[in-house]
């Protein structure tokens, strides 16, 4: 009797233990948000400003003809589709992960029943693990980018995308990632990456098109700003993924939090009543071996 | 009348300010921006660029690269890689220029050379 009370106690402990992992966690992550979701905020922007820049260029007339711009196949031509794929590193946040990988395994079904090869690029170690372990054709894989994704980081994965697509290794590349729409909701993505779709900007603009002088020439500045482009485009990307894993986490280590605590209030009545119980015998023992030992009569 | 400038880095926007002339150099030679200016797109090279303040002073920056629109007396200069006088750690810049110095003395290749613009850049924005 003894021995279980003494089970079910080690048991809270180690619940309890686990608890304020799970909460420390949670808060940690809570934090992160914050400051990812400024990242993001930070860093658009750039990317609306080079995406206007490339629509003016393009409404100007600059070469449409650029391998970036997909001068060289049509969707009928694709034989080979890169995917970039952005996971976490670390894992403990939900869905987050397998979410991604979801999405992936779709898109590829598609490709792969049209009859399109493919090659993957992932970044982040869960992303690696899983595609690795199940033995797809991996190009590339990068890894400690997940938590603090900085520019650099971006344009080392965007120019290997673009090493894939110019030296027409694959004809499209599509990115896989979460986008982060709030706190409490993300979305696994799969958009394409290469060739670039021109910018709708250039649709959209209220003012009357300005003419403009360009110096060099506007195909020099727009060989110069596809890379950019794209590498702004990954980068973005990889902000709001580790916004959503951040939020992911905090959402699982919240989740786990809250089950630890009904896990130790469970746990506790069990040993509170083992306790009473093994009282309760007490008291029968004793009082039976008192009533054995009265004198009789 | 003035200009809106705007420098902006992909992970934030580094100035943001009024001015009454930018001062910028392009890959096809220097050029300076009044109120006023035509739509103008441009590629920058590896060079400072300098932004006069509406009360007199100046604000110089690092700009590795990049590019500048001017619309409608606003001049907004994308760069991956640039540098606030006040940002600059020279002390860092003459490491850099010197290991790039002595790479170079080995070895003569383009990288090194940008090292070695982007560090000289680095100095001369600083004012060392």
């Amino acid at each position: 009797m003894a021995g279980k009370l003494r089970v079910i106690r080690r048991r809270v402990r180690s619940v309890q233990s686990t608890k304020k992992i799970t909460r420390a966690m949670e808060l940690i992550a809570a934090s992160r948000i914050v400051r990812a979701q400024q990242r993001v905020e930070a860093a658009r922007p750039y990317a609306e400003q080079i995406t206007s820049v490339i629509a003016n260029l393009a409404s100007a007339g600059a070469a449409s003809g650029h391998a970036l711009l997909g001068g060289r196949e049509t969707e009928s031509g694709v034989r080979r589709v890169g995917y970039l794929i952005l996971t976490s590193d670390r894992g403990l946040a939900g869905g987050y992960n397998a979410n991604v990988i979801k999405a992936v395994e779709a898109a590829l079904r598609e490709d792969l029943s049209a009859g399109r090869d493919y090659v993957l690029i992932t970044v982040g170690r869960k992303g690696q693990a899983y595609f690795r372990y199940r033995q797809y054709t991996i190009s590339a894989s990068y890894q400690g980018m997940s938590d603090l994704p900085t520019y650099e980081d971006a344009r080392q994965v965007a120019s290997e995308a673009m090493r894939l697509f110019e030296g027409g290794e694959v004809d499209l590349v599509k990115m896989a990632y979460t986008q982060f729409l709030s706190a409490g909701t993300q979305r696994p993505t799969v958009r394409q990456l290469m060739p670039i779709e021109t910018p709708e900007a250039a649709v959209e603009s209220d003012a009357p098109r300005a003419d403009y002088e360009f110096e060099p020439e506007p195909d020099a500045i727009l060989e110069r700003l596809l890379p950019r482009y794209v590498g702004a485009r990954v980068f973005a990307a990889m902000l709001d993924a580790s916004a959503s894993e951040h939020a992911a986490r905090q959402r699982a280590m919240k989740a786990a939090t809250d089950n630890a605590d009904e896990l130790i209030k469970t746990l506790t009545r069990v040993a509170d009543q083992a306790r009473q119980d093994e009282i309760t015998t007490e008291i029968m023992e004793i009082v039976g071996g008192a009533e054995a030992l009265r004198p009789a009569g | 009348m003035s200009l809106q400038v705007e420098l902006v880095s992909p992970e934030r926007i580094l100035y943001s300010g009024e001015a009454s002339m930018v001062v910028a150099r392009t890959t096809d030679g220097e050029i300076a921006f009044l109120p006023g200016h035509a739509p103008f797109l441009g590629a920058l090279s590896v060079a400072r660029v300098r932004v006069l303040l509406e009360g007199g002073g100046e604000e110089v920056a690092a700009v590795h690269g990049g590019f500048v629109e001017v619309r409608d007396n606003t001049v907004t200069i994308l760069s991956d890689v640039a540098e606030l006088q006040s940002q600059v750690d020279v002390e860092r810049a003459r490491r850099a220029e010197a290991a790039a110095e002595e790479r170079l003395r080995a070895e003569q290749d383009a990288e090194t050379q940008a090292a070695l613009a982007r560090a000289v850049l680095r100095i001369d924005v600083a004012g060392g």
